[in-house]
């Protein structure tokens, strides 16, 4: 039995006990005192005070830069750690502010709440190399999101959309469970890298890969892909991003994302160390490696084809969310450290980009009703900010420099090729992939520069056709844009601490 | 000082962003000055420049664990286009000072485009130069989906993805070029100066070649060029003839052919009499010409006929890099500029003076509004810049093609035949279409256009002149383009390629 001090983990807890607090805050708050108040104060109140709380855990993060290894890998704090849930509070302040317009609810403090939880969650789960610990904070988070996911009790689509993900997620939770406890009888572990002493011995006395591990693989894959919405375990995903109120959806097409691949990232580099097998053109070989190429390839090509032919611009994006899986999952299939510093990079701005287009979506919503490809037209004229934010975020997402979703690209696509040539062809397909995504980002842009505003709006004076925003809203998806061409336009600010972050961790 | 170029483009873009609204006077003002500005910079230095040498104008870190650098230089070859960007930029502004949809908006698109041109020219380092070289793409789409004329946003589109598809194999080039060197330097000396396997080469060389070349118009990945250049507004059909595809062929030149210059060797054996990617890429330019020609020939639409042209003119370029030889490939630079200067003249006459005035394009309906007389000045203009482009001694076309044409005698005698016969239709179409247009039978009963058709404006005029004065001035003395083109090419930057097959 080792001697715990609580002491010295309350300490490295501290940043998720911040966001914790700061959520029943939140919650007492608006339950006890802003009953009365209009939705819109309410909404204000609750995220700002979240948002502070967040603000306190990342100076918290940012003040220790001490390392530890507590429990045997429970609880991770090294700079990388620290990094990844920077980004996650970071995004989760962007969030709490794009949400202060909505007006899906009367439960403001509870919405608040969860996400303030799954927040916690998130931490808890990219700090962790346990496998019990990894899941635990998994479902800590999953079920925060589905009950976001049906916070708009006045749409059936919401409720529909949550009973969807809860159904996918419960299966899937459940296959990732039945790998875990595979590779628990494989190595007699919950820890990552003693599971990936034992996958090694196993090789080291038999070099073909084992049937035990082989289905342990399968059905992480299972597990994780479905956290990222990959093919063929994306059939949430649109639906998700259609239904959810749209900080929902938001929130969990970005921050959560973050979280999901930089762990999946770890389960796959740590603990299947030595049983990659290989995606090289001519020479495949059975492994972790070899299931998520074809996972990334088929992501790929479904995300992009389906979602040229769209109307709905959440769905777009949820297609297109698939399609970014793909392209994220070649730095899994790479697996090197040049690798996970792409992946992250790209993550974290591919996640600026969507939350900033789902906030932008959120607005038009309440506008004009709903998120067709029409609703739309001509907002260039009716708000031009909001139009060139819209401009920056899903040229972002096509990879049009200099914004940061070109640098991420170009960085991934190095790192994967980089660490082998026979990985050249998962290069070709991706970039044949993303030319056809340009089409159907154009397709939203065409609407919003070069289609005329609706007729009745256009008939109305043309203090009603602009749209107003509120101010938070609108400060969140300016930052947000502004970070997107920051990060593109000076890519080393982000690579220089991740690459840091990586050497300092030595993973 | 050059640098200077493209970020005035940019703030200019910006500033009429924040103009208020229904401010076109002021747009117009303001954009003509920013590209005054840019014009003046790309002169003065074009006439500091000392011959050969590699002028570097910005060089600090940006991305030092990748190794990119924050490049920018510029050469002989990268002034002439320069130069050429500057004088399509100011010109482009005067002939579309009628416009006043969304005025700002439209200068600002313009703007950003003209800037990442420039960007393009002066970028050293190549992730640098496709960051660039993508930026592109954008404006362009809204220029023509947003003002443009027929089928505007089919034209628009096409034309994105095929940039984009192009834009995509370059990316793929780059990256697997940038990878096999070592990942540390994306400088264009550092991997020109790299040996590449010979057959990493023979596969990168045509990817990469081929993606720059759908931008230049290459047969038969050419069809964006005529639809796009239709729908286009005049301005924008301008500056994509006259300079953007320009930027395909300096890709070609600059990139593909410098980075690997042994993907022109010979393959070893023969497929259809085909030796190597030399020979398919000038049989392709060859069949460019050709075809493009004989196309203009029997279009019924006015601007058709120029969008051909430019298909046509713009394979004497490839095919003056296939030659690889000093004649040929020198002639293939000044022919960009020529070109460029050309195509935006005709798509001037056509597009404003003559479109914008009488709405309609048909030859056939343009023949009976007796337009020589309502308009001499197109006339005329049209008539000079019809000479220019069919090769008349004493305008630049003929210096141009006819030092292709030597190159091409030197390299595949053979093909001269199909440029001859490619120079003879270009003759036939171009007399074709001022015959149809201004100078109608007299058997048709003239009927004045009604309402009377408005004279031409003075930024118009102004805007010919100086494009005929540039293409005179290189016509008369292309020296002044060779003294710096000539030693450029000779530079160790094209050792690689002088010692894969020079001549």
């Amino acid at each position: 039995m080792i001697a715990t001090n609580y002491a010295q983990l309350f300490r490295f807890a501290l940043p998720e006990v911040i966001v914790v607090v700061a959520a029943l805050i939140a919650l007492a708050s608006d339950l006890l005192f802003l009953r009365t108040s209009s939705p819109r104060l309410r909404f204000t109140i609750a995220a700002i005070i979240g948002s502070l709380g967040c603000a306190g855990a990342i100076l918290r993060l940012l003040q220790s830069p001490e390392q530890a290894n507590l429990l045997n890998g429970m609880l991770l704090a090294n700079p990388l750690t620290h990094l990844v849930q920077v980004a996650l509070l970071a995004l989760t302040i962007f969030t709490l502010l794009i949400s202060v317009g909505s007006t899906f609810t009367e439960h403001i403090g509870e919405f608040v709440l969860l996400i303030l939880i799954a927040t916690a969650g998130m931490m808890f789960l990219v700090a962790s190399q346990n496998l019990l610990v990894i899941f635990i904070s998994l479902e800590l988070l999953s079920l925060s999101l589905y009950i976001l996911t049906a916070f708009d009790k006045s749409r059936a689509q919401s409720s529909e959309a949550a009973l969807k993900y809860f159904l996918f997620g419960g299966m899937s939770a459940a296959f990732l469970l039945f790998g875990f406890s595979l590779l628990y009888g494989f190595s007699n572990s919950i820890s990552l890298p003693a599971i990936a002493d034992a996958v090694r011995a196993a090789y080291a006395s038999n070099p073909h890969l084992n049937p035990l591990l082989a289905i342990a693989i399968v059905t992480t894959a299972i597990g994780f892909g479905f956290k990222v919405a990959a093919f063929p375990f994306h059939f949430w995903a649109p639906d998700v991003y259609q239904g959810a109120p749209a900080p929902s959806a938001a929130f969990i097409a970005s921050a959560s994302k973050v979280a999901s691949f930089f762990i999946f990232f770890q389960v796959i580099v740590i603990g299947f160390a030595g049983a990659e097998g290989s995606a090289r053109w001519l020479h495949f070989v059975p492994g972790s490696v070899a299931v998520l190429a074809i996972v990334a390839v088929f992501s790929m090509m479904l995300g992009n084809l389906v979602a040229i032919v769209q109307s709905h611009v959440r769905r777009l994006l949820a297609y297109s969310a698939i399609a970014h899986a793909g392209y994220m999952l070649l730095a899994l299939v790479s697996h090197t450290q040049q690798s996970l510093a792409a992946l992250l990079y790209y993550v974290v701005t591919y996640a600026l980009a969507t939350l900033g287009a789902f906030g932008v979506v959120a607005i038009v919503e309440q506008r004009t009703g709903g998120d067709r490809l029409s609703d739309f037209d001509g907002l260039s004229r009716r708000s031009p900010i909001l139009s060139a934010c819209m401009f920056v975020f899903l040229l972002s997402l096509a990879g049009i420099p200099p914004l940061a979703g070109f640098f991420g690209k170009f960085y991934l696509f190095v790192s994967v090729l980089d660490s082998g040539p026979g990985l050249l062809w998962l290069i070709v397909l991706a970039i044949a992939m993303s030319a056809v995504s340009l089409y159907y980002y154009l397709q939203v842009l065409k609407r919003i520069y070069v289609a005329n505003p609706a007729a009745e709006v256009a008939n109305g004076s043309s203090q009603a056709a602009t749209i107003r925003t509120p101010f938070l809203s609108q400060a969140g998806i300016i930052l947000l844009a502004a970070g997107i061409v920051i990060l593109g336009c000076a890519p080393h600010l982000l690579l220089g601490c991740i690459h840091a972050a990586i050497r300092a961790s030595g993973i | 000082m050059l640098a200077w170029t493209i970020y005035i483009s940019f703030l200019g873009a910006l500033l009429l962003l924040l103009l208020p609204k229904g401010s076109a006077a002021l747009a117009r003002i303001l954009a003509l000055l920013t590209a005054i500005v840019t014009f003046a910079i790309t002169l003065v230095s074009f006439l500091q420049h000392r011959t050969g040498e590699m002028l570097t104008v910005t060089d600090v870190s940006w991305v030092p664990s990748l190794g990119i650098r924050y490049h920018l230089a510029a050469d002989g070859i990268s002034l002439v286009l320069l130069l050429l960007t500057g004088i399509i930029a100011v010109t482009g502004i005067l002939f579309s000072w009628n416009i006043e949809h969304r005025a700002k908006e439209f200068f600002a698109f313009y703007l950003l485009l003209i800037g990442a041109v420039y960007g393009v020219f002066l970028s050293y380092d190549l992730f640098l130069l496709f960051v660039f070289y993508e930026i592109v793409i954008i404006p362009k789409y809204f220029l023509i989906a947003i003002w443009g004329s027929t089928r505007r946003e089919y034209g628009a589109m096409k034309l994105v993805l095929y940039s984009f598809v192009g834009s995509a194999m370059v990316l793929i080039g780059l990256i697997a070029a940038y990878v096999v060197a070592g990942a540390k330097s994306m400088a264009l000396g550092d991997l020109a100066g790299y040996p590449f396997p010979a057959h990493f080469q023979m596969w990168a060389f045509p990817l990469v070649f081929v993606g720059f070349a759908i931008l230049a118009g290459l047969w038969p990945f050419h069809t964006w060029a005529p639809t796009g250049h239709v729908a286009a507004p005049t301005a924008a059909s301008m500056l994509l003839a006259g300079v953007v595809m320009k930027l395909g062929a300096y890709g070609c030149l600059r990139v593909a052919m410098t980075l690997f210059p042994l993907g022109l060797a010979p393959w070893g054996f023969h497929v259809l009499g085909l030796g190597s990617w030399r020979d398919v890429f000038a049989l392709l330019a060859v069949i460019g010409i050709v075809y493009g020609a004989l196309v203009a020939l029997v279009q019924k639409d006015f601007k058709f006929v120029i969008g051909y042209s430019s298909v046509s003119h713009m394979g004497f370029i490839l095919l003056g890099l296939m030659t690889l030889n000093q004649i040929g490939l020198s002639g293939a630079v000044v022919q960009m500029f020529s070109h460029g200067i050309l195509a935006g003249l005709l798509f001037a006459v056509v597009g404003r003076m003559v479109y914008d005035r009488t709405h309609t394009r048909d030859l056939a309906t343009l023949g009976p509004m007796n337009l020589n007389k309502a308009i001499p000045f197109a006339a005329i203009t049209f008539v000079v810049a019809g000479m220019a482009s069919m090769g008349l001694p004493g305008f630049s076309g003929f210096v141009a093609e006819l030092m292709i044409v030597i190159g091409v005698w030197h390299a595949f005698p053979i093909l001269t035949v199909f440029v001859g016969l490619g120079l003879v239709a270009g003759v036939a179409y171009i007399w074709r279409a001022m015959q149809k247009a201004f100078f109608a039978e007299a058997g048709h009963e003239a009927i004045p256009p009604h309402p009377p058709l408005p004279p031409i404006s003075i930024p118009e005029r102004l805007g010919a002149v100086i494009l005929i004065s540039a293409s005179v001035a290189v016509g008369l003395y292309p020296q002044l383009l060779l003294n710096i083109i000539i030693p450029a090419l000779n530079s160790p930057l094209f050792a690689g390629l002088h010692q894969g097959g020079w001549r």
